[in-house]
C-alpha cells in the first residue's frame, strides 16, 4: 500500500514532521514502511510550457518542430519526438541549460538539421510515473513559465506500507492519518472537495427504490449494505491535474475523471466504489444475488464463467459486476457516458473472498472487502464521491439516494480489565491512563462506567467501525501496547523457571552424530528435500503443486541428494569431497497418517584418504576406509552391528550401492547401510575417485546407556602371533569365530594384522595373520598355559578348515 | 698420604672429562653422570669435605670445586646433545616443511548458528523440542488460530499434500505439540526445516531453517518477553547491539512484534549500507505474547498462564553473521564453502 505524504498532511493539519520521521513513526506504531520514495524533487528547472505551433520536421518523419511559449515572451523552437504534441496544450518544459531529475542537462542543439532549444518532457523523464509513450499533457489552467512542481503538488514522498492482514484500515490515507494524528496529538479532517451533496436516504431492509433506481439485496449475509446515488449530465474527460497528481503520487494511473474520483475516495477513505453507466443498466435495477451459471466480461476484458457461490451485481437481466471485485465491461463508464449510478456497498469478507477466488482475481476492492471495511462509513464515502464527481465531471446529483440493507447498530463493545493489562503486559495502568492511550485511536469509553473494586475493574470500550480486527480483550491489549510504545516498556528482569520439557532425544542424537562426523573429516551439507521421482525409492510422497516439473517428490533417502551435491563439487573441479547430512526422509504408507517420516544420517566420501604430504602420496579412499568409518561410527554411536549384506532390503538404497556392501543391524533389524556407490549412479569426471556412501537411521544412535568402569589390566599380557594359510573361500570372520570358540577366557583380543597372497602360497589360498593377546585377571599366565591354548586353537582350525600353519 | 682436595678435584675433572668423552651412548653417559655428578657421586664427596678445611682455605677450594662441576656439566650436555642430534633431526633438515595432517571436517554454518542460539537460550532455561515436517493442517494452522480460509493462511504459500496434510510452513506447530504433551512451565526451542512455495533465488529457498521459541508459565508478561529477547540479542550479536520492537501481526501471538537489531555492517548508522537497505536495522524475528485462543485450543488455562513465542531464521542469521551473500550457497554442499566455517573463531 502506497501513501502520499502530501495527502497525509492535507488530512492532518499541523503534521509537520519530516518524511523520515513519519516513516519511522508508522513503523514503530503500526505497520512497517518498506520504502520511502521521494519524487518530484529536482524539478527546479521544469516549467510549464505552452505549445503554440506544430510543424512537421523537414528531415524526419517522426519528429515535429514546435514553438513553445515558456513565459519569457520569446517563443523557443523545440524539436519533439512525441506523438501526442498538440497546439495550445500545456506540457512540462526544460529550457536550455536546465537539468532533468537524475542530472541530464538540456542544451540547445541541432536535431536532424533543425535547432532545438529545450525539451518537452514525459512522466517518466520527470520521475513521476512509468508513462514514456508521450509527453505529459497538463489539463489545468496555468500560465506558461510557472514552476511545474508547484503547480502539480510535487515534490511529494511515497511511503510503501507493508500492511499486516489485521490492519486493512491502513489501506486508506485516512487510516494512516489517524495513526499519525494520534501520535502527535492532532486531529484529522477531510479536505473540502468543492461541492456539497446531502441526499435524502431512502431505506429498505432488502430492497429500496429512489432516484429512479431499484436496489434489491438477495442476502444481507453476503451484502449487508448497498448504497446507490445517481448523477446525471456529467462529462467524462481527463481529471484535473491535482487529482491526477494525487493518484500518480501513490503509483496509480489516472484514467478519467469519474473513475479517478472513485479511486480517490477508495484511497482516501478505504471504501471501494464503482460507477456504472446508468443508461447501460437494464431497469435500471440493481440486484445483488448469487450467480446462476452465467458469464460476465469484466473491465479487464476477461470472460468469467461465474462459479455457483459467486456474488454478482445484476441488472434486471444479466450480471453487470462481480460483487466487490470488479465491474463488468458492458456497463462501464466510457467517453460517451452522461449519467452515472454510483455504488457504495459492503460485501461480507468470506463471500468477497469466494467470489474473487472463483474468478481468479484479486483487486484493490476485493483486498479490502475480504478483510472487512467500515460499514458505518458508507454514507460519508458515497457523499464524498458524488461531491468529487460533481466537482470534476459536472452534472447534477439526484437529491435522493438508495440505502438498502442493514443499518449498522451501535459500536461493538469489548471489555478491558486493567488487571489483565498488568498480567499480560506488565504495565500498571489505571482507567484514565488507558483512556488516554486508546481514545486518540478512535476507541470510546462510554461515560458512567462502574469502577469496581481495585484489581477487578472492567472497562467497556467502544470499537470504531474501521477497526473490525478488534473483537476481544487481547486485541485491545495490543492497542495499549502499541500506543504505549513497544520500546517504552520498562527493562525489568524477571525470575524464570526452567522448562518441564526435556531435550528431545533427536537433538541429543544429532549432536553426537554431527560431532563424530565432523571430527572424522566430513563436512555437513544441507540439501533441499525435493528430488525428481527418478531419485526416489518406492512410494515417494508427491507434491501437489511442485515448484518445478522436475523436483516433484520428497526424498526417500539422503544418499541420492548427497550424490547430487558431490556432482556439484565435481563441476567445480573438486576431487576430495567428504560430506554428511542429517535430515528427514519421507515415504507414503498405506495407513493413517498416510506418511512416514524418519530422520537419517547420510555420508558420501571420495578422493584422497588424507591430505597430500611430501613424505609420500596418500592413496585414494577405498572400501577399507569406508568400512573403517562405518565401524567407528557404528561402535562410537552404538548403532548395533556392522556386517556384509547386499543392498535392497533396507528402504531405498537398493541399486545405489554395489552388491558387496555392508548393513548395520540393531536388534535384528537393518537400520543402515554402507558401501561403494554404484558407479552408474554418479556422473563422475574421469579424474574422480571411487565414491563411498553410508546411511543410517538417526534413531539407531544409542543414548543414555550407562558406562561402567572396568578394572585396569595390571598383570602382564602374553602376545602370540598365529599365521594360517586358508582357502580363499574361508572368510576372516569364519576363522575368527573358530578361534574364539576354541580359545580360553584368557584370550583378551584377537586382531587380524596380515593378509598375504603370493610366494609360498598356493593358488586359491591365502595367509591370514592374527595377533592374539592372552591375559589372566588375577595371576601371571605361564608359557605352558598359553601354549596349550594355542594348540587347541590350531586343532580347532584344523578340524574346521583345510589349513596349514606358517612360521613358528 | 692423603691427596689434597685441589688435587682430587683436578683428577676428577680429568677422568670425568675423558669418561664423558668415551661414553658411547646415552645410557653409558648417564652412568658417567651419576658417577661424577650424582647426589652421592665423586664430586659431591669431595665438595662435602670442604667444610673440614680451615676457614681461610675454603673459598679458594670452593671456587675450584664449582669450576670443575661447571666443566663436567657443560661437557655432559654437549656429549648428550651429540647423541640426540642424529635421531631428532629428520633426514631432511628443514623444519618449515608441512606436517602430516588429517582431513578436517565441520558443521554447517546454519548448524553452528542453531547451536549457538540454543546454547544462549539454554541459559534462560530453554530446552530443544522437535516435530514432524509433514504436519496436519490442524497443527500447522488451526491450533495456531489461523483459520484455513483466512487471508493469513494465504501468507504462507503452502505446499499441500493429501487432504489435511501440508509441509509445515513454519516450526510453530511444534509449539502446539509441546503444549499438548507437557504442562507449564514450558521453555522450548524448536529448530527445524519449514517449507514455503518460494522460488529458489539469492534470498529465498523453498525449504529453510526456522527456529521457534516458546515460553509458557504463570507471570510471564511483555516485560519478561522483551528482556529475554534483549538478553539473546546481546549475547549473540554483542553487547553494543541495540534492539527495536515493532508492531506486527501473527495470528498466534498478540501483541505481536517484529524484532530488529542494529545493523552489524554499518553499526546502525544506515549510511549507504546495502545490508540493511540504509535503515540501520535488520529484522531478525517475529514474536509476541501467545494468543489466548492458542492456549484454549490446546487445553491450557489462558487466564492463569501467559507466555511468549518467537520465530527466527537461522539461515538468514547465518548469512548476516558470516556475510554470506546468497542463500543458495548454503544448500550447494560445495566443500570450498563448507570448509570456511570449521576454522578457529567463528
Amino acid at each position: 500500500m502506497n501513501v502520499s505524504v502530501n495527502w497525509l498532511r492535507a488530512l492532518v493539519p499541523g503534521l509537520d514532521s519530516s518524511v523520515s520521521e513519519l516513516a519511522d513513526e508508522m513503523s514503530l506504531r503500526a505497520v512497517p514502511v518498506e520504502s520511502v520514495m521521494d519524487f518530484g524533487a529536482d524539478l527546479d528547472d521544469v516549467v510549464i510550457g505552452r505549445v503554440e505551433a506544430v510543424e512537421k520536421h523537414p528531415n524526419a518523419d517522426r519528429l515535429t518542430l514546435c514553438r513553445v511559449d515558456d513565459g519569457s515572451g520569446q517563443p523557443l523552437a523545440v524539436v519533439c519526438g512525441a506523438p501526442n504534441v498538440e497546439v495550445g496544450a500545456l506540457y512540462p518544459f526544460v529550457r536550455p541549460g536546465g537539468t532533468l531529475p537524475g542530472g541530464f542537462k538540456i542544451e540547445s542543439r541541432e536535431i536532424r538539421g533543425e535547432a532545438s532549444h529545450g525539451m518537452l518532457c514525459s512522466e517518466k523523464e520527470l520521475g513521476l510515473g512509468a508513462d514514456a509513450d508521450g509527453i505529459m499533457k497538463l489539463d489545468g489552467e496555468y500560465a506558461p513559465g510557472v514552476a511545474f512542481g508547484e503547480a502539480l503538488g510535487v515534490p511529494d514522498a511515497r511511503l510503501e506500507l507493508d500492511l499486516t492482514p489485521n490492519r486493512v484500515d491502513l489501506a486508506g490515507h485516512l487510516g494512516v492519518a489517524r495513526e499519525l494524528a494520534a501520535a502527535h496529538g492532532l486531529e484529522t479532517t477531510l479536505p473540502d472537495l468543492g461541492a456539497r451533496w446531502e441526499p435524502e436516504w431512502v431505506d429498505g431492509e432488502t430492497a429500496a427504490a429512489a432516484a429512479g433506481v431499484l436496489v434489491e439485496i438477495e442476502s444481507v449475509e453476503r451484502c449487508p449494505r448497498y448504497l446507490a446515488a445517481v448523477v446525471r449530465g456529467i462529462q467524462v474527460g481527463p481529471s484535473p491535474d491535482w487529482l491526477a497528481a494525487r493518484l500518480r503520487a501513490v503509483g496509480s494511473r489516472p484514467i478519467n475523471n469519474v473513475v479517478d474520483a472513485t479511486n480517490y475516495v477508495l484511497l482516501e477513505l478505504n471504501q471501494p466504489l464503482h460507477a456504472f453507466d446508468l443508461d447501460r443498466v437494464d431497469g435500471p435495477e440493481i440486484r445483488v444475488r448469487t450467480a446462476d451459471g452465467e458469464s460476465l466480461t469484466t473491465l479487464d476484458g476477461e470472460v468469467h464463467e461465474l462459479g455457483p457461490d459467486s456474488t454478482v451485481i445484476a441488472d434486471r437481466t444479466v450480471p453487470i459486476a462481480l460483487a466487490g471485485v470488479m465491474g463488468g465491461a458492458g456497463s462501464q463508464v466510457t467517453a460517451e457516458t452522461t449519467n452515472l449510478l454510483i455504488e457504495c456497498a459492503a460485501f461480507a469478507p468470506a463471500h468477497a473472498r469466494v467470489t474473487a477466488r472463483q474468478a481468479g482475481l484479486s483487486t484493490d476492492a476485493s483486498y479490502r472487502f475480504e478483510r472487512g471495511i467500515d460499514e458505518s462509513g458508507l454514507e460519508t464515502a458515497l457523499q464524498r464521491c458524488v461531491e468529487l464527481i460533481l466537482n470534476v465531471a459536472g452534472g447534477v446529483a439526484d437529491p435522493q439516494a438508495v440505502r438498502a440493507g442493514r443499518i449498522p447498530g451501535s459500536k461493538a463493545v469489548v471489555n478491558l480489565r486493567p488487571a489483565r493489562v498488568r498480567q499480560l503486559l506488565g504495565l500498571r495502568l489505571d482507567a484514565d491512563h488507558l483512556k488516554k492511550l486508546l481514545e486518540p485511536l478512535g476507541f470510546e469509553f462510554p461515560a458512567g462506567q462502574e469502577t469496581d473494586a481495585p484489581g477487578r475493574a472492567v472497562l467497556q470500550v467502544g470499537v470504531p467501525g474501521w477497526r473490525r480486527d478488534v473483537t476481544e480483550e487481547v486485541d485491545l491489549l495490543e492497542e495499549v501496547a502499541r500506543a504505549y510504545g513497544y520500546d517504552s516498556f520498562p527493562q525489568e528482569p524477571r525470575r524464570v523457571r526452567p522448562s518441564s520439557v526435556p531435550d528431545d532425544p533427536m537433538w541429543l542424537r544429532r549432536d553426537r552424530v554431527a560431532e563424530t562426523m565432523a571430527t572424522r573429516g566430513l563436512y555437513e551439507a544441507r540439501s533441499l528435500s525435493f528430488v525428481p521421482e527418478s531419485l526416489t525409492a518406492r512410494d515417494p510422497v508427491q507434491l501437489k503443486m511442485p515448484l518445478s516439473s522436475e523436483e516433484t517428490c520428497l526424498r526417500t533417502d539422503l544418499l541420492p541428494g548427497l550424490v547430487r551435491r558431490l556432482e556439484h563439487n565435481y563441476s567445480r573441479g573438486r576431487r576430495d569431497v567428504r560430506l554428511f547430512e542429517i535430515g528427514s526422509v519421507f515415504q507414503r504408507v498405506g495407513a493413517e497418517p498416510p506418511f512416514a517420516e524418519q530422520v537419517r544420517v547420510g555420508a558420501v566420501l571420495t578422493g584422497a584418504s588424507s591430505p597430500s604430504h611430501w613424505s609420500g602420496a596418500a592413496g585414494d579412499l577405498d572400501l577399507w576406509d569406508l568400512k573403517g568409518l562405518a565401524e567407528t561410527v557404528v561402535e562410537g554411536l552404538g548403532l548395533g552391528q556392522l556386517g556384509p549384506g547386499e543392498p535392497g532390503d533396507w528402504p531405498g538404497l537398493g541399486g545405489w550401492l554395489v552388491p558387496e556392501s555392508y548393513e548395520i543391524v540393531r536388534d535384528g533389524v537393518i537400520v543402515g547401510r554402507a558401501g561403494q556407490i554404484a558407479p552408474r549412479r554418479v556422473d563422475s569426471p574421469p579424474w574422480a575417485g571411487a565414491v563411498f556412501g553410508l546411511e543410517f537411521e538417526l534413531d539407531a544412535v544409542a543414548l543414555g546407556e550407562p558406562i561402567l568402569y572396568r578394572e585396569l589390566p595390571v598383570l602382564p599380557a602374553v602376545p602370540r602371533d598365529l599365521s594360517v594359510v586358508l582357502p580363499e573361500t574361508v572368510t576372516a570372520l569364519q576363522a575368527e569365530d573358530v578361534i574364539r570358540a576354541a580359545a580360553p577366557e584368557t584370550l583378551e583380543s584377537l586382531d587380524l594384522f596380515d593378509v598375504f597372497v603370493g610366494e609360498d602360497i598356493e593358488d586359491g589360498q591365502r595367509s591370514l595373520g592374527w595377533r592374539l593377546v592372552f591375559r589372566h585377571p588375577d595371576r601371571t599366565l605361564t608359557d605352558g598355559e598359553v601354549e596349550t591354548a594355542m594348540a587347541s586353537i590350531r586343532t580347532a582350525l584344523e578340524g574346521s578348515f583345510d589349513v596349514r600353519f606358517r612360521g613358528s | 698420604m692423603e691427596e689434597s682436595l685441589p688435587g682430587r678435584l683436578d683428577r676428577i675433572r680429568d677422568t670425568g672429562l675423558s669418561a664423558i668423552e668415551e661414553a658411547g651412548d646415552a645410557p653409558a653417559l648417564e652412568d658417567v653422570r651419576v658417577e661424577y655428578l650424582g647426589r652421592s657421586g665423586r664430586l659431591a664427596d669431595v665438595l662435602g669435605s670442604i667444610r673440614d678445611l680451615p676457614a681461610d682455605e675454603r673459598p679458594g677450594v670452593g671456587q675450584l670445586g664449582n669450576a670443575v662441576k661447571q666443566a663436567l656439566s657443560d661437557a655432559f650436555d654437549a656429549r648428550l646433545s651429540s647423541f640426540e642430534a642424529p635421531d631428532a633431526v629428520p633426514s631432511v633438515t628443514d623444519p618449515t616443511l608441512p606436517g602430516r595432517r588429517q582431513w578436517r571436517g565441520g558443521k554447517h554454518p546454519v548448524s553452528l548458528v542453531v547451536e549457538e542460539i540454543c546454547d544462549i537460550f539454554r541459559e534462560l532455561g530453554f530446552t530443544r523440542a522437535a516435530g514432524p515436517e509433514i504436519e496436519t493442517e490442524w497443527h500447522n494452522f488451526t491450533a495456531l488460530n489461523i483459520p484455513l480460509d483466512h487471508p493469513a493462511a494465504d501468507m504462507h504459500d503452502t505446499f499441500y499434500l493429501d487432504e489435511g496434510y501440508v509441509l509445515r510452513t513454519h516450526t510453530s506447530p511444534v509449539q502446539a505439540r509441546v503444549m499438548m504433551n507437557h504442562p507449564p512451565p514450558i521453555r522450548i526451542l524448536a529448530p527445524g526445516l519449514a517449507y514455503r512455495r518460494d522460488p529458489f533465488d539469492a534470498s529465498h529457498a523453498p525449504a529453510f531453517e526456522q527456529m521457534e521459541g516458546l515460553a509458557v508459565d504463570e507471570g510471564i508478561d511483555f516485560v519478561e518477553f522483551r528482556a529475554a529477547i534483549d538478553y539473546f540479542v546481546h549475547r549473540f550479536f554483542g553487547p553494543s547491539t541495540r534492539t527495536r520492537f515493532r508492531p506486527s501481526y501473527f495470528p498466534f501471538t498478540e501483541p505481536s512484534a517484529e524484532v530488529d537489531v542494529s545493523c552489524r555492517i554499518c553499526d546502525g548508522s544506515g549510511s549507504s549500507c546495502s545490508a540493511c537497505k540504509s535503515t540501520g536495522w535488520m529484522e531478525i524475528m517475529g514474536s509476541g505474547m501467545v494468543h489466548p485462543r492458542v492456549f484454549e485450543a490446546l487445553g491450557i488455562d489462558s487466564e492463569r498462564y501467559t507466555g511468549y513465542a518467537f520465530g527466527m531464521g537461522p539461515a538468514r542469521i547465518a548469512m548476516l553473521r558470516y556475510r554470506i551473500p546468497d542463500i543458495r550457497l548454503l544448500y550447494e554442499g560445495d566443500v570450498a564453502f563448507l570448509s570456511q566455517f570449521s576454522g578457529g573463531a567463528a
